[in-house]
């Protein structure tokens, strides 16, 4: 059986057996299916997905935090570039796209019977950023959910230690967040005065080496197919 | 009746025993564990933000430094990515490298695992073996890629360039007469793939010696049998994968069950342990260096045989040869926008994983259409198996933490990220 049938396979077995929530939408491409929930009924299709037999999502392999605020944006704008030319320094006023949807925590699944992946995706709003702790369903969620809290303030209800994981002792602010800059807001350094290290805001400026742009690329539209490149090479 | 209270013992974070910067806080009670509180973060770079902020084919080098024992297993992770989010496949003989060169680097991987597990466990000469034989392999990385640790050297649709025909050799200096160079010298005389088939030739013979030093030792046994056992339904639970998972006795490899690279088209086989103990994850990751001897064997016949292109040909991608740059303006172009702003994915999210060394490596890219990903998360297989220390340790001896902190491969570029 190739990847792409038990995918298949997967895909029919969610359809009989999340009948009860209506809400949930599935998503196929090459290789991915992706079913987003909605927050509430986070906990009921996961205890699904993992007690089920024909699912047996055994394994949560990773739990991540995307923060959707910047999505789409373009730091190179053709048209208006060829009148003005591009400035090197970055402006960055993050739009508020959709404040329902800024977040979303994103829950990569494996089942080992089955040998298929699933990801499962839950948007989250941008002022209360919080979804009920999956760690009483997988225990490998404990840490995965810590660092998501760390780095984009996503909140785990039911958590048993919802401490920061990664970032330092005493650190301020969610530094994946879009609006967190990349050269952050403190340094450090050590004061030979008061002979202890110290933390004072940024000296240095922001800059992008690389503009980021997006390109509408006639390949990628639909009914393009990939080149197959192995027969290519030959 | 003496009042008994618990122990607070802070380890590391700059403890030789804790595989880098790990501060452990122990809660104790007498010499045995109560509580283990593992902070993790003190090498956090931020590799996945910076990600965001570069050309996708930028951070390929950010990839060797996540875990820098295992370096062309995580560009290969990464690479695969990308590859799945453009719709494109590298060359067959782009996959046979790459798989020769996981191999390569699983061995250097367990080397670096088995010297410093056995030298926190006791055992110095295992470590001095061990270095002597992960020097030749870095050799290797050094005469593809020009450097012995962080390569850079796998790349979207295929790798940088094919395998030399003349390995480096050693020349007389201050520090070697030239009886010493010429020693050294030996196995160097012919291609790459002579100099890997002359070590894999006799690899075995040398795992051999680890064994006879480890395998049947009494203290080694003492200070691994029965040593944070794992069942394997608790394995699973906790998002064990690798030789983690296997020593369990689950056997589950991603080389098999979801096939990638040529591996397919080799042989080998996947050994599993039974008691999910420290000393069984010694056995599996033992056996893993024979496997990955004989998966090597493979590759080098086949790239002998099967000359070929090692990058695809599409110049959105992959760069022109520099040769055609002189005088094909397409060519200069090509070469221009792909340096300057690289290439612009269609949108849409992938998740791809390799299996590396230490278990599932996967990268998770969320692409918005732009050169840039827009969100790349890095799933590093040491994570959830530190997170599962203080399950393991709890209860042990204080000695034992050491004991399994070296049997969980642990290496802090990658889990602190």
């Amino acid at each position: 059986m190739t990847p792409e049938d038990r995918l298949e396979k997967l895909e029919e077995a969610l359809e009989e057996h999340l009948e009860d929530f209506a809400d949930c939408r599935r998503e196929r491409a090459p290789g991915e299916l992706t079913l987003t929930v909605p927050r509430e009924q986070l906990i009921p299709v996961m205890r699904v997905l993992r007690e089920t037999r024909d699912l047996a999502f055994e394994q949560c392999i990773d739990v991540c935090g995307v923060d959707y605020a910047a999505y789409g944006d373009s730091e190179w704008v053709t048209t208006s570039a060829a009148n003005a030319g591009f400035g090197r320094g970055a402006v960055r006023d993050t739009r508020e796209a959709d404040p329902q949807n800024r977040f979303a925590a994103v829950y990569h699944l494996l089942s080992m019977d089955n040998n298929v992946r699933l990801r499962v995706k839950t948007f989250l709003d941008a002022d209360r950023p919080i979804v009920d702790s999956v760690v009483d369903i997988w225990a490998s969620a404990l840490w995965y959910e810590r660092e998501a809290f760390d780095l984009f303030g996503i909140m785990f209800q039911g958590h048993p230690d919802l401490r920061r994981i990664l970032t330092d002792y005493g650190f301020i602010g969610h530094p994946f967040r879009k609006d967190f800059p990349l050269i952050g807001h403190v340094e450090m350094r050590y004061d030979p005065e008061q002979q202890r290290v110290i933390y004072e805001p940024v000296s240095i400026e922001p800059r992008t080496l690389v503009p980021r742009v997006i390109r509408e690329d006639s390949r990628y539209e639909e009914g393009w197919k990939p080149q197959a490149s192995t027969e290519e090479a030959e | 009746m003496a009042e008994i209270r618990n122990y607070t013992l802070n380890f590391g974070p700059q403890h030789p025993a804790a595989h880098g910067v790990l501060r452990l806080v122990l809660e104790m009670d007498g010499e045995v564990i109560e509580r283990a509180d593992p902070h993790i973060g003190l090498l956090h770079r931020g590799t996945e933000k910076l990600a965001e902020s570069k050309p996708y084919n930028q951070s390929i080098g950010y990839m060797d430094r996540l875990d820098y024992v295992s370096m062309m297993c995580n560009e290969h992770g990464y690479v695969r990515a990308i590859e799945k989010l453009l719709g494109i496949a590298a060359p067959p003989r782009a996959q046979y490298i790459r798989t020769m060169f996981d191999e390569i680097t699983r061995i250097l991987n367990h080397l670096m695992w088995l010297g410093t597990h056995a030298l926190d466990v006791g055992a110095m000469t295992v470590f001095l073996y061990c270095f002597r034989e992960r020097e030749d392999l870095m050799d290797c990385y050094e005469a593809v890629s020009g450097t012995r640790m962080h390569a850079t050297y796998y790349r979207p649709g295929g790798v940088y360039r094919d395998l030399p025909d003349q390995m480096p050799r050693y020349e007389q200096s201050q520090f070697g007469s030239a009886a010493e160079a010429r020693r050294r010298n030996a196995s160097r005389e012919g291609s790459l793939l002579d100099f890997i088939e002359e070590f894999i030739d006799r690899f075995p013979g040398l795992v051999d010696e680890y064994e006879t030093l480890l395998t049947d030792n009494r203290i080694w046994k003492q200070r691994t049998v029965g040593i944070g056992v794992v069942t394997p339904e608790r394995a699973r639970q906790l998002g064990f994968t690798g030789p983690m998972l296997r020593g369990s006795g689950v056997a589950w490899d991603l080389r098999k069950k979801q096939t990638y690279a040529a591996y397919d088209q080799v042989e080998f086989d996947i050994p599993i342990g039974t008691n999910g103990d420290c000393y069984d994850r010694y056995l599996v990751r033992v056996e893993e260096f024979r496997q990955s001897a004989r998966i090597v064997k493979q590759c080098v016949q086949w790239l002998r045989e099967n000359p070929g292109p090692v990058m695809i040909d599409d110049h959105k991608i992959a760069p022109p040869m520099r040769a055609a740059m002189k005088d094909d303006m397409e060519a200069l172009i090509h070469h221009f926008k792909l340096f300057t702003e690289g290439y612009c994915p269609p949108p849409g999210e992938v998740y791809a994983a390799v299996e590396a060394p230490k278990g599932e490596f996967g990268c998770y890219i969320v692409s918005d259409g732009a050169n840039k990903p827009y969100r790349l998360k890095v799933r590093a297989p040491g994570f959830p198996h530190m997170a599962a220390m203080d399950e393991m340790a709890r209860g042990h001896m204080l000695a034992d933490a050491v004991a399994i902190i070296g049997t969980m491969d642990i290496v802090f570029g990658e889990i602190d990220r």
